[in-house]
C-alpha cells in the first residue's frame, strides 16, 4: 500500500465528483473566479481528464470592479492550458452605473447574484461547479456537494436531497439546476497546502508587495484603478499587503504582511487569528445573510 | 500524526450534540478569534441567559436558530496536535432522520449522545441502528448531561448496561463509553473531576488515539469505469476511483458485464504514468485490446464479483411518498444508474426493538429487507464483501427525489449462468414463464408496469394459483414456452405434464404463451404453423408475428394502482 495522504484523499473526492458530473449532467461548466479556490478546482478538473482537456467550458462572472491582476492572470491561465473560457457582464448594471461605492449590497446583488443567473439562462447550464468549501460559512458547512437550485436558481436549506455515499444523484427536471461543490471538504491550509505541492499558478495578489492602499472602516482597499473615489484627506499610502481572498477591489481588505513566498503565506495562515472571510467587507453583517443570499441565487 | 478521522454525532433531540462539538471547537482554541466573537455576540441574543451556547457554532440556518433544532448536517474541520477531524453534526428529530442518514454514510465513527436524565431512547436505537447499516464499525456512547444527574456512578451504571444490550442486539464491535458534561466541559476535552469514578480517557483523547483499522477485509482489486476517455483515436482509457486492491501494468483483468479478458497496458494516476495503483486512487486505465466496455461496467482483478438481476437489499426509506410495492425506480449503484422494479418487501424492521414486521408497504425513515428486480444484469455483490457494489439508492422517475438508500444483503440469479429461477420445472424440462407475472397501471408515474411475484417452481402435480389481480386463466390449459422450447398441461388447476414443444399436440384446451397471452390456435395444424412461423421470427417481423398469433385481453387485464394505498 503506498502512501495515502490527507490531501490525496480530498483530491481523490473531488476528482470523483468532477468526473460524475461529466459523465451524468447534459451541460455542465465550471465557475472560476480567479481566486486560489478556482486555481485548486481547476487544477484538479485538468488532472480528473488527463489526457483529455475538461470536456466543459469555464465561466468568469466579470463584475468589472475586479483586480486588474486578475483579469490578465485569467486570461493567460486560460490561454496556457487551451480551456474555453466564458466571461459574462451584466450589461443592465453596467449601463445603470451599478458600482460598489453607491450601491452597496445592491451592488453585489445586481452584479454578481443576478449576473450569475443570466449567464446560466443564457448558455442553459445544468449544472455548474463552484469552489465554496464548508469551512468558510456556517451555512455552506451545511449544503450538499451536490445542491440543487429551482427554476428561479433558489436554494431551498429546509429540504435538501439525502446525498448517501458516492452515489450522487444528478437527476432533474427542465429549467432546475444544480450547483456542485468539489472542494466541499477542503480548509483553506489545505488549499495552501496542495497549491505549494502541486505547484499551482496563483494570482500574485495573494503574495506581499508594495501597494497603494487606503484605510477604510479598518480595511486597507487597495486604489487599483482612477475609478475609485477618495474622500476629503484620503491620500493612498503605499505599504506592503497582500490579500487572502480575492473579490472586487474595493471590497477586498488586504493584510499587512511581508509573506511573498507560499511558505510564509502558509505559516502566516496557520497562525491567524481571523478567519478569511473577515477581509470580505459584505460578510461582516447580520448572522445569516450567507443563507439569505445564497437562497437568492447566490453561489 | 494518525490519519484523519471523520465521524458523526448523534442521538436523540436534544442530548446536546452540537453543544458537544461547539465546546470541543471552543476549548480546543479551534476557532478563529472572529468566529468567538460571533459566537459570544450570538448567545447574547440566544436563550440561553448569556451563557455561551456553543450550539449555534454549528446551527448554521436560519430556521435552527429560529427553533433552536439542528435540521441538517453539518460539516466541520478541526485538528489537534495529534489528529484531523471531519465531524458531522446530524439532526436529532425523528422528522430528519434522512440527513443524520447523510452523515452516517460518510463516517467511520459514530459518537451517539445518551441524556443521562433520559438514558436509551426510541432515536437513539434508531441512530444506532442506522450507523450499523450504513456501515460504521466504531461507536462511542457518550452519556451526557452527568451534571444534572449529580454525576451519579450509579445512574451512569444504569445506562451502561442499557448501552451493552442495545450494543449486543445490534452486534456493534469496539464500543466505548463515556460519562460527560457538554455543556460543563466533563470528560469533554480534559479529564473531570466531578467524575473521579470514571477511569477511561476523555472523549477528545479517545478520537485522537482510536485506530480505525484499514483492513476491510474486501478481495482483490474492483473499479467502476466512471466514463470513457477518448481524447483522440489513438487512446482509450477507463476512467474511475480504485475501491480496493492494487493494479499493475500488465496485470490480466475482467470486465463486467462483458465478462472478456484484457491486460493493463498502462496507468495514469490522475495526469502521471505509473507502474501500479492503489485503492482510493483516480486512475485511468488503458488495455492491451479493444473491450466491450462503458460508464456503469466494473473492472476487476482476483476479485469474485459477478453480476445480477435480482438484489435483496436493506432499505432506509427517506421519501415522503411511501414505498410502493412494484413501482419502478432508478437505481444507481457504482457508476450504474439503471430502472428496476420494487417487487416485494420481505419485511420491515421495527427500529426499538429490531423484530420483522410483514407489511406491503414503508413510509418516510422506516427500514426494511427489500427485493429489487434491474431491468439488466450489472456487477454488484453485497455490502460486506465489495462495499461500493452494494450501496445503492433509489430515484423517484418523476420527482427526481432520493427515495431510499440500502445496501445489498445477498445477490441471487447470477445471469451469466442460463438459470433464471424456472417457473416449471419437470426432470430435465425447466420453463420460465411469466404467467404469474401482474400488470398494473400506476397512477403516480403514469406507467404500466409488470410486477414479478417472487418465484415459485412448480412441477407435475402441483396445483397452480390460475388467477391473481391481473389475470384469470381457466381450470384446464396448456401453456407453449417458446424461448425454452417446453410446454405445460394443466388439468383442473393441476400440473398433468411438462413436456418438450417437439412432442407437444393440441389437445382442445385453450392454449397460452409463457406469458399468459392466448395463443389464436384451434387446431393442431393451427399451433404447428404458429410455431414453425416463430422458428422464422427475426427481431424485426417479431412484432407481426405477435399480433397476427397473440392476444394480450383473453386472461389478463392491466389493474390499475395507486401507490397511495
Amino acid at each position: 500500500m503506498s502512501e495515502f495522504s490527507h490531501l490525496d484523499e480530498l483530491e481523490a473526492e473531488a476528482i470523483y465528483i468532477i468526473r460524475e458530473v461529466a459523465a451524468e449532467c447534459e451541460k455542465p461548466v465550471m465557475l472560476y473566479s480567479i481566486g486560489k479556490d478556482s486555481s485548486v478546482m481547476l487544477h484538479l478538473a485538468m488532472k480528473a481528464f488527463y489526457p483529455e482537456k475538461p470536456p466543459f467550458p469555464f465561466l468568469h462572472v466579470n463584475t468589472t470592479w475586479k483586480f486588474r491582476e486578475m483579469i490578465e492572470f485569467r486570461d493567460r491561465t486560460a490561454e496556457k492550458l487551451g480551456i474555453e473560457m466564458l466571461e459574462y457582464i451584466n450589461q443592465d448594471g453596467v449601463d445603470q452605473g451599478i458600482n460598489p461605492f453607491d450601491h452597496g449590497s445592491a451592488y453585489t446583488d445586481i452584479m454578481k447574484t443576478q449576473a450569475l443567473k443570466q449567464a446560466l439562462n443564457k448558455y442553459g447550464f445544468t449544472a455548474a461547479f463552484g469552489g465554496g468549501r464548508r469551512d468558510e460559512e456556517k451555512s455552506r458547512a451545511k449544503e450538499r456537494i451536490f445542491s440543487f437550485r429551482n427554476a428561479a436558481h433558489a436554494w431551498d436549506p429546509k429540504n435538501q436531497r439525502p446525498e448517501m455515499w458516492k452515489l450522487y444523484n444528478t437527476k432533474i427536471n427542465k429549467g432546475e439546476s444544480i450547483r456542485v461543490f468539489p472542494i466541499s471538504n477542503w480548509t483553506e491550509k489545505d488549499i495552501w497546502q496542495y497549491i505549494k505541492r502541486e505547484n499551482i499558478d496563483i494570482v500574485p495578489l495573494y503574495f506581499a508587495k508594495e501597494r497603494p492602499v487606503v484605510e477604510r472602516d479598518g480595511n486597507l482597499i487597495m486604489v487599483d484603478d482612477d475609478r475609485f473615489p477618495l474622500r476629503d484627506g484620503e491620500v493612498p499610502e503605499v505599504k506592503s499587503v497582500r490579500f487572502r481572498t480575492l473579490g472586487c477591489y474595493p471590497l477586498t481588505g488586504g493584510i499587512e504582511s511581508t509573506a511573498d513566498t507560499l511558505d510564509e503565506i502558509i505559516e502566516e495562515t496557520l497562525s491567524s487569528v481571523s478567519s478569511e472571510r473577515t477581509s470580505r467587507v459584505i460578510d461582516n453583517e447580520a448572522a445569516g445573510s450567507m443563507e439569505r443570499r445564497k437562497r437568492e441565487g447566490y453561489f | 500524526m494518525k490519519g484523519l478521522l471523520k465521524f458523526i454525532t448523534c442521538g436523540s433531540v436534544d442530548d446536546g450534540k452540537s453543544t458537544l462539538i461547539g465546546h470541543i471547537l471552543y476549548d480546543s482554541k479551534l476557532l478563529y478569534a472572529d468566529q468567538e466573537k460571533a459566537l459570544e455576540l450570538d448567545s447574547r441574543v440566544g436563550s440561553r441567559n448569556g451563557k455561551i451556547d456553543y450550539s449555534l457554532l454549528l446551527d448554521g440556518l436560519m430556521a435552527e436558530r429560529e427553533q433552536g433544532i439542528t435540521i441538517d448536517v453539518a460539516y466541520r474541520y478541526f485538528t489537534t496536535d495529534n489528529r484531523s477531524f471531519i465531524v458531522a453534526d446530524t439532526p436529532g428529530h425523528e422528522e430528519y432522520t434522512r440527513n443524520m442518514a447523510v452523515g452516517a454514510s460518510f463516517a467511520d465513527l459514530a459518537v451517539i449522545l445518551v441524556d443521562a436524565s433520559q438514558g436509551v431512547l426510541v432515536q437513539t436505537r434508531r441512530h444506532a441502528r442506522i450507523c450499523r447499516l450504513m456501515g460504521i464499525r466504531y461507536f462511542v456512547f457518550a452519556v451526557n448531561k452527568m451534571d444534572l444527574v449529580g454525576y451519579s456512578e450509579e445512574r451512569f451504571n444504569e445506562i451502561r448496561s442499557q448501552i451493552t444490550e442495545l450494543a449486543q442486539e445490534l452486534s456493534l464491535e469496539n464500543v466505548q463509553i463515556i460519562p460527560l458534561s457538554a455543556t460543563e466541559g466533563d470528560n469533554v476535552t480534559v479529564k473531570s473531576d466531578n467524575i473521579r469514578w470514571y477511569d477511561g480517557p476523555p472523549l477528545l483523547e479517545y478520537l485522537e488515539k482510536v485506530d480505525i483499522a484499514s483492513d476491510d477485509g474486501e478481495k482483490g482489486f474492483y473499479m467502476p469505469v466512471q466514463r470513457v476517455c477518448r481524447p483522440d483515436h489513438t487512446f482509450r482509457g477507463f476512467q474511475g476511483q480504485i475501491e480496493a486492491g492494487s493494479i499493475s501494468v500488465g496485470d490480466g483483468i475482467v470486465t463486467l458485464p462483458s465478462n472478456e479478458r484484457a491486460s493493463v497496458k498502462g496507468i495514469l494516476m490522475t495526469d502521471k504514468a505509473v507502474q501500479t495503483a492503489y485503492k482510493g486512487q483516480p486512475v485511468t486505465i488503458s488495455l492491451d485490446r479493444e473491450v466491450d466496455v462503458s460508464r456503469g461496467c466494473v473492472l476487476i482483478k482476483d476479485a469474485e464479483i459477478a453480476v445480477y438481476k435480482r438484489l435483496k437489499a436493506s432499505l432506509l426509506w427517506m421519501d415522503d411518498e411511501p414505498l410502493a410495492v412494484g413501482k419502478d425506480y432508478l437505481v444507481k449503484l457504482g457508476t450504474k444508474t439503471i430502472p428496476g422494479i420494487l417487487a416485494g418487501i420481505d419485511y420491515a424492521v421495527d427500529v426499538n426493538t429490531g423484530e420483522h414486521i410483514k407489511t406491503d408497504t414503508l413510509s418516510k425513515n422506516g427500514i426494511a429487507v427489500c427485493d429489487i428486480l434491474l431491468t439488466e444484469a450489472i456487477a454488484a455483490d453485497t455490502f460486506s464483501s465489495h462495499k461500493t457494489l452494494g450501496e445503492l439508492i433509489l430515484i423517484d422517475r418523476v420527482t427526481n427525489m432520493t427515495s431510499a438508500c440500502g445496501v445489498v444483503d445477498s445477490v441471487s440469479e447470477k445471469s451469466d449462468s442460463s438459470a433464471e429461477k424456472a417457473s416449471f420445472k419437470y426432470g430435465e424440462l425447466t420453463a420460465r414463464g411469466d404467467i404469474f407475472e401482474e400488470f398494473y397501471y400506476d397512477t403516480s408515474s403514469l406507467n404500466v408496469l409488470k410486477y414479478q411475484p417472487v418465484k415459485s417452481t412448480y412441477t407435475v402435480g402441483d396445483e397452480i394459483p390460475t388467477s391473481g389481480e391481473s389475470y384469470k386463466y381457466p381450470d384446464s390449459f396448456d401453456i407453449i414456452v417458446l424461448r425454452d422450447g417446453v410446454s405445460v398441461k394443466v388439468r383442473g388447476r393441476k400440473i398433468a405434464e411438462i413436456l418438450p414443444t417437439a412432442e407437444y399436440s393440441y389437445s382442445g384446451v385453450p392454449v397460452i404463451n409463457g406469458r399468459g397471452f392466448e395463443v389464436k390456435a384451434g387446431s393442431d395444424e393451427d399451433v404447428q404453423r404458429f410455431l414453425n412461423e416463430y422458428s422464422e421470427t427475426s427481431e424485426s417481423s417479431q412484432s407481426a408475428f405477435f399480433e397476427k398469433w397473440v392476444r394480450f385481453d383473453t386472461y389478463r387485464k392491466v389493474v390499475v394502482k395507486s401507490d397511495k394505498k
